[in-house]
């Protein structure tokens, strides 16, 4: 990219940045505030969603496998278990990717482990998914 | 960047975590990380449980014994409040995220209140749950 500064940029305003870097606004790992606003908006989610949790956890407290069965295969269960599995992976996948990027200074093994990191999301969330998918459709 | 060896004794070293006295703030945050790490693995609890779930009673019946001893209660009981501790870290972030809170006396009255908030919520559920 052709770098073009101002003529005579004062101290203030000297920027390596080009105008259009500047506009866009990415930053130099090139996803701007994607990470943070993902990491918000599941957030937000999440505090809903876990609520939910808990409170259709207690609700089986106690209940034998039929009455699981039964709860655990309602639309609005399936519909929001499905949410807060999605919202929950993307959220701790973000939230693992910065403790890795803070704390793992090796280059190789960082990159090792923030794919292990999507991995692992990916992994538990499909699993959760299938699982409440045949509590939903399954006999 | 590239060349950060930090040579201990040639250059002044910012002070770091143990030369602060641990204020809650400080305590809060370094918790809401863990707590964050913690709740990373303690989605395989929940797989575990959905899956066993959905493969049958004598599965389902398996967890529900292993979830009922003295350790998996005390994992359920500790993954209780991990949640609830993060979920109401991250409440405080985001009114932190809008930019209000940051006086001194408020960010300890959030700090203290997160932490004194997931506690009481803990001990609540858990009442409900035996109760129920």
């Amino acid at each position: 990219m052709t770098t073009t500064l101002r003529p005579t940029p004062s101290p203030n305003e000297a920027q390596i940045r080009t105008p259009l870097a500047r506009v866009r606004g990415l930053g130099s790992a090139k996803d701007g505030t994607e990470h943070f606003w993902r990491q918000r908006v599941t957030a937000v989610a999440n505090l809903f969603l876990v609520i939910f949790a808990v409170i259709l956890v207690l609700r089986l407290v106690g209940a034998d496998y039929a009455e699981v069965r039964e709860t655990l295969s309602g639309p609005f269960v399936t519909v929001a278990l499905t949410m807060l599995i999605l919202s929950g992976v993307i959220h701790m996948r973000l939230g693992m990717q910065t403790i890795i990027e803070d704390y793992i200074h090796s280059e190789g093994l960082k990159v090792v482990l923030l794919m292990l990191n999507t991995f692992f999301a990916i992994a538990v969330g499909a699993t959760c998914l299938v699982a409440v998918l045949q509590l939903a459709f399954g006999s | 960047m590239a060349s950060a060896k930090p040579s201990a004794g040639s250059r002044p070293v910012s002070p770091h975590l143990q030369i602060y006295s641990p204020l809650v703030n400080m305590m809060m945050s370094i918790v809401h990380r863990i707590t964050g790490g913690a709740l990373y693995f303690g989605t395989l609890l929940l797989a575990f449980y959905l899956v066993s779930a959905a493969s049958g009673p004598e599965a389902f019946a398996y967890a529900s014994w292993l979830f009922s001893t003295p350790i998996g209660l005390l994992i359920l009981f500790g993954y209780t409040w991990v949640l609830l501790h993060h979920m109401l870290g991250g409440v405080r972030h985001m009114i932190w995220d809008t930019g209000r809170g940051f006086d001194l006396a408020t960010v300890d009255k959030l700090c203290w209140g997160s932490l004194v908030g997931s506690i009481s919520l803990t001990i609540l559920v858990w009442a409900i749950a035996i109760l129920l």
